[in-house]
């Protein structure tokens, strides 16, 4: 249940940038979590509903992007789209790969009251 | 408040990024802000790297599912190498001091982390209990995480080897269906290997599982009871130990 933590965490980012910004409360986040980041989104939304109480994000309309994971076959330069971490390359079968996205854990934006 | 990385009761953080703002509709603002979640924790994990770095020590997390065997492997370890190399340990668990115990037992220095409810040990913890540990410089540091095969795997602790434990009273197939944990160590050790007689698991399958995850993994199969191929396992070890020049 480590997405507890890291509802925690954005909670506290998120808390950073209202009290830099002077706002009481937060409208909407923006949040990029990688399907390749190790956040299992049942854990994340349980975990959501829970931290968020009674904190600046209570009432924010939460977006999450989820970014595809893709990797780049380093035996053949295939791009390829990667759902689990042992995905082969569909071309040559190698496992041999650099991941190019899906692992984002990132807080993308806020809307704040003006 | 604590006075190296501003923890405390209270603690609130007065650094912000290079933030980008810009009006979409009358009276709200939107806020890029573009920042890592993970940014805290990584950030003192680099500083606990330094320090490590700093001082030559070798820090080693090591991860896996409860009962696969770490504590038992730090014992026989810590006992074999006496006099060798120099060792201290961290012992993370949700709660007793048992395994602390256990290694005090073998004369090494050790400190017990408790997480209560956390699943995992994160870098801000490493911070304060190397600063009570008064560490040696040119030795070996084993963190011992919390058992556990998902949570720890998202946490920089600022190690330089990140070594997964299995055991061969577990599935082969722990690496695909743990696949992060696998995916971001350094070496598996796969222990226990004198129960092999005795139980169904495939370490040739397992190995594959493993190699497909993480290619470049190194694995050393092991039994901390029979001593077989403990000698592989400190080669490994001594061949990490940067010599002081």
């Amino acid at each position: 249940m480590h997405e507890l933590s890291i509802v925690m965490s954005i909670v506290e980012l998120a808390s950073a940038q209202a009290s830099h910004h002077d706002a009481a409360v937060i409208e909407e986040i923006e949040l990029d979590i990688g399907c390749l980041s190790g956040i299992e989104m049942d854990s994340f939304d349980f975990a959501w509903k829970q931290a968020v109480k009674r904190t600046i994000l209570e009432n924010a309309r939460r977006t999450v992007n989820r970014i595809e994971g893709r990797a780049l076959c380093l035996d053949c330069n295939t791009d390829f789209t990667m759902e689990h971490l042992y995905d082969g390359c569909p071309n040559c079968g190698s496992h041999l790969s650099q991941i190019r996205s899906g692992k984002e854990l990132k807080l993308r934006s806020l809307v704040l009251p003006d | 408040m604590c006075a190296t990385c501003g923890c405390g009761p209270n603690s609130h953080h007065h650094d912000h990024s290079h933030d980008h703002t810009h009006e979409t509709s009358p009276g709200k603002k939107v806020v890029d802000v573009e920042q890592d979640i993970l940014l805290e924790n990584n950030l003192l994990a680099q500083r606990n790297r330094g320090f490590f770095e700093g001082r030559n020590i070798l820090a080693i997390n090591l991860v896996s599912s409860p009962g696969s065997g770490k504590t038992s492997l730090l014992e026989r370890t810590l006992t074999d190498l006496k006099g060798e190399l120099g060792f201290a340990v961290i012992e993370g668990d949700q709660q007793t001091a048992n395994d602390a115990d256990r290694i005090h037992a073998t004369g090494t220095k050790v400190t017990q982390i408790n997480t209560g409810k956390g699943c995992h040990l994160d870098a801000h913890m490493v911070l304060h209990a190397v600063q009570g540990m008064k560490l040696q410089a040119d030795s070996v540091l084993f963190i011992e995480n919390v058992g556990n095969l998902v949570c720890p795997a998202m946490f920089d602790l600022g190690e330089q080897e990140r070594v997964v434990v299995i055991s061969v009273t577990e599935g082969e197939d722990k690496p695909i269906k743990y696949p992060d944990m696998f995916h971001s160590s350094t070496l598996c050790v796969i222990n226990k290997t004198d129960l092999l007689p005795y139980v169904k698991f495939n370490v040739e399958k397992a190995k594959e599982y493993a190699r497909k995850v993480n290619p470049r993994l190194e694995i050393i199969e092991l039994s901390c009871t029979s001593g077989e191929g403990m000698d592989q396992w400190y080669e490994w070890l001594k061949s990490k130990v940067l010599q002081p020049v």
